[in-house]
C-alpha cells in the first residue's frame, strides 16, 4: 500500500464579509498519496480554488490542519511556508506561469537555482526532460515565442525539475484547444507516475478527469463526492463529451 | 505523446555550467535587464538629460554666482564697510576719504583701502563689440587690489595702468605691457582712455563683469559722470572701505567697534557683502528652486516608470512568490535594477555634460567645481532609488495568492 504524501484532516476556511461569515473551503478532508493523480472538480465558487492554495500553503486554514510530508503547514511562518513551497511543491499556474525574460531551459533551471540545486547534471536532467515534452528544439526560445500548450508543458517541466513530493496545477489547461488539452494532461498524468510523485489539478473541464486516479467533486465548499475507479471515472468524465 | 518526439541533435545538446554563479537576485535582475535593454535604456537616458539639465543648472548657479561674487569672496579683507542706510548697495554707497582715515586709526585695524565700482566698455580692434567691464578702483599696495598673477601689482595712485582680470585677457588677448582703451561717457561724451596693462590677476569678476582695476585717482578720473564738472579730485568719494584686521582680533566685535566709531557707517564680512550683491541671492535662490523642481522631476519620471514596470509584472511577481521565490531577493533584483539604470543614467549624462561643456565660449557663465559637481551627481543618484520606493511597496504587498488569481 502507497503511503499518502498529503493528507488533510477537516479543514475549513472562513471569510468574514461585512457582517456575514462565508465558508468558502467547509470541513474537506482527502489524502493523496505518492504516484496518485487526483482531481479537484467543481463548478466555479465550489471552493476548489481556495483549498488547492491551502494546499500549497498559500491559505492558513481557519480549521483543520493539512499535513505534507509529515508536517503541518498551517503551523508554519511565512518563511517557513515559502521554503517549503520551493523544495517540496510544484506548481503550474492557469496563466503567468512563466517568467517572459528567461527562455525555456531558464524557466525550468529557475526552480534548480531557487533551490541552490542547478549543475552540469541538473541542467542535463531540464533538458532531457524538456526533450521528453517535446520542447528540445525550443530550449532557448522565449516563452513569448511559445503556443500555450508548448508554455504549459515549459511549466510543467518547471514543476517537476527539483523532485517535489507534490504538484499542484490549477486549471492547466484552461487556455488550450480540446487536443493540446489532452496531450498536456496525459503528459502530466505519465510524468507524475513516473515518477511517484503526488499530483493535485484543479479543473473545471471534466474532460481532463479521465487520465486520473480519483476525481473529487466540491459544491459549496463541501465534498460533494469522490470517484475512484477507471471505470467509474470514464464514465464521469465520457460523460461530459 | 509528447514523449515519444525524438528531436534530432537534442541528444547531443551541451551547455557549459559557469563555475561561479551569480545570485539570484543578480541573475533576475540583469535577465530582466537584458531582455527589455530598449525601455530601461530610454529611461537611462531620461535620466541622463536630466542629471545634464541638473549639472547645467548647478554649473550656471556657480558661473553667474561668481560672476555676481568673484571679486568680493577672494578680496583680501576681513570686513567690507558701506555708508549706512543703503541696505548693503555698493552702487548707493558713498564713503568720504576722512572716513578712510578715521577708519585707519582704530585699534586693531591693520590696513584700509578705498573701493570704487562703476562699468567700462574696452575697445576691441577690428570693429569688434566692445567688452564692458566692472571698473573697479583700488589703492596700490592697500586691501582690495588683487594680486597679479603676471606682470606686477599697480604702482602709482595716479597712473595710468591696470590690472586686468583672466577673463578680460581670455576674451581680449589683452597681455601685460599691452594697451587697453577704456571708453566711458562723461556727461554726454563718449570719452576714451588709453591705459598700459601691468598685471593679470586670477578670475574677480564683479557684477556678472570681468574687472579691470585701476589706481584709485585714476578711477576717479575716468568712471562714468553724468556732468564732468563733477570731476573733482579733492572730494573723493568711494563706495567702500576693505577692512583688513589683526589675526588677534575677533571679527564680529570690530564691526561693532567701527560701527560706534565712525559715524554713518555699516561694517560686514564678505560672505554678507557679496550676498548682497544686487540680483545675487534673487539669481541664486531662483537657480536653487529649479534645480530642486528638476531633481523633483527625476524623481516622479523614475517613480513613474518604475511603477508602471512593477504594475506591469504584478502576476509575475506573485507566482515567482508562489513557487517560493524569497521577498528579498525580488526586493534586491528590484533595487539592483534602479541602482543600475540610475547609475547609467547619471554616468551618461555626466559625460554628456563634460563633452557638452568643452564646446562652450567662454562667455558663457557656466563653471564646474568639485563640490558642485560632486553634490549634483550624488543628489541625482538618489533621484531613482528615492522613485522606486512606491514601486518596492508594491512588490513587497504583491501575494503570491495572485498567482491562483485569489489575491484581495
Amino acid at each position: 500500500m502507497m503511503s499518502n504524501v498529503l493528507e488533510t484532516c477537516v479543514v475549513s476556511k472562513t471569510y468574514k464579509v461585512d457582517s456575514n461569515i462565508i465558508k468558502a473551503v467547509d470541513e474537506v478532508s482527502l489524502s493523496v498519496a505518492a504516484g496518485e493523480f487526483l482531481a479537484l472538480v467543481g463548478p466555479s465558487g465550489s471552493g476548489k480554488t481556495t483549498m488547492l492554495a491551502m494546499l500549497a500553503g498559500l491559505l492558513t486554514p481557519s480549521d483543520g490542519h493539512i499535513m505534507l510530508d509529515g508536517q503541518n503547514l498551517g503551523r508554519m511562518k511565512e518563511a517557513q511556508r515559502s521554503k517549503f513551497r520551493r523544495k517540496k511543491i510544484g506548481f503550474t499556474f492557469q496563466a503567468s506561469n512563466l517568467v517572459p525574460y528567461l527562455s525555456v531551459l531558464e524557466n525550468v533551471e529557475l526552480m534548480l537555482k531557487v533551490n541552490n540545486m542547478l549543475d552540469r547534471h541538473s541542467r542535463k536532467k531540464a533538458i532531457e526532460l524538456l526533450t521528453q515534452l517535446g520542447l528540445g528544439d525550443r530550449l532557448n526560445n522565449l516563452p513569448s515565442q511559445l503556443s500555450g500548450g508548448q508554455q504549459q508543458r515549459v511549466a510543467i517541466a518547471r514543476a517537476l525539475i527539483h523532485n517535489p513530493d507534490i504538484v499542484l496545477a490549477d486549471e492547466p489547461t484552461a487556455s488550450l484547444d480540446t487536443e493540446r488539452a489532452y496531450q498536456v494532461v496525459e503528459t502530466f498524468a505519465g510524468l507524475i507516475r513516473h515518477q511517484k510523485l503526488a499530483g493535485i489539478m484543479v479543473t473545471h473541464d471534466l474532460r481532463m478527469t479521465r487520465y486520473v486516479d480519483k476525481i473529487i467533486q466540491m459544491r459549496d465548499g463541501k465534498i460533494n463526492q469522490i470517484i475512484t475507479g477507471s471505470r467509474a471515472i470514464n464514465e464521469f468524465a465520457g460523460a461530459m463529451n | 505523446m509528447f514523449a515519444d518526439r525524438a528531436l534530432p541533435g537534442v541528444a547531443n545538446t551541451s551547455l557549459p555550467l559557469k563555475k561561479i554563479q551569480p545570485p539570484l537576485f543578480v541573475y533576475l535582475a540583469f535577465k530582466e535587464l537584458w531582455r527589455y535593454k530598449g525601455r530601461y535604456f530610454l529611461i537611462g537616458l531620461v535620466i541622463a538629460l536630466i542629471t545634464t539639465l541638473v549639472l547645467f543648472i548647478a554649473g550656471l548657479a556657480e558661473g553667474l554666482g561668481a560672476g555676481n561674487k568673484e571679486y568680493l569672496e577672494k578680496l583680501n579683507a576681513d570686513l567690507i564697510l558701506y555708508q549706512s542706510g543703503v541696505d548693503l548697495s555698493i552702487p548707493s554707497s558713498r564713503l568720504s576719504h576722512t572716513l578712510l582715515n578715521d577708519v585707519r586709526r582704530i585699534e586693531g585695524v591693520q590696513a584700509v583701502g578705498s573701493l570704487g565700482f562703476s562699468n567700462a566698455s574696452i575697445i576691441l580692434p577690428d570693429g569688434e563689440e566692445p567688452l564692458d567691464v566692472s571698473l573697479i578702483g583700488v589703492e596700490p599696495g592697500k586691501p582690495g587690489e588683487p594680486p597679479a598673477f603676471q606682470g606686477q601689482s599697480l604702482t602709482g595712485r595716479r597712473d595710468k595702468t591696470a590690472t586686468i582680470d583672466r577673463n578680460v585677457a581670455v576674451r581680449t588677448n589683452l597681455q601685460v605691457g599691452d594697451t587697453l582703451t577704456l571708453k566711458t561717457i562723461q556727461g554726454a561724451e563718449e570719452e576714451f582712455y588709453s591705459l598700459t596693462v601691468s598685471g593679470i590677476t586670477d578670475g574677480r569678476q564683479y557684477s556678472i563683469q570681468p574687472s579691470v582695476f585701476v589706481p584709485q585717482l585714476t578711477w576717479n578720473q575716468i568712471k562714468p559722470k553724468a556732468n564732468v564738472e563733477d570731476d573733482d579730485s579733492s572730494a573723493l568719494l568711494y563706495n567702500n572701505i576693505a577692512v583688513q584686521l589683526d589675526p588677534s582680533v575677533d571679527q564680529a566685535a570690530m564691526a561693532q567697534l567701527i560701527e560706534s566709531r565712525v559715524r554713518d557707517v555699516v561694517a560686514v564680512d564678505r560672505k554678507t557683502a557679496y550676498e548682497n550683491t544686487p540680483g545675487y541671492s534673487a539669481q541664486q535662490s531662483t537657480l536653487n528652486t529649479q534645480r530642486i523642481f528638476t531633481l523633483l522631476i527625476g524623481v516622479l519620471v523614475v517613480g513613474g516608470f518604475f511603477q508602471i514596470q512593477t504594475l506591469q509584472k504584478v502576476a509575475q511577481t506573485g507566482m515567482l512568490k508562489a513557487i517560493g521565490v524569497p521577498n528579498f531577493t525580488i526586493i534586491l533584483a528590484f533595487i539592483i535594477q534602479i541602482i543600475g539604470i540610475t547609475v547609467l543614467g547619471v554616468s551618461l549624462g555626466s559625460v554628456g555634460t563634460l563633452l557638452l561643456s568643452l564646446s562652450f565660449p567662454v562667455t558663457i557663465p557656466i563653471v564646474f567645481t568639485q563640490q558642485s559637481v560632486v553634490t549634483a551627481v550624488a543628489s541625482l543618484l538618489i533621484i531613482g532609488p528615492l522613485g522606486g520606493l512606491v514601486s518596492l511597496r508594491i512588490l513587497l504587498n504583491v501575494e503570491p495568492l495572485t498567482a491562483l488569481g485569489l489575491a484581495s
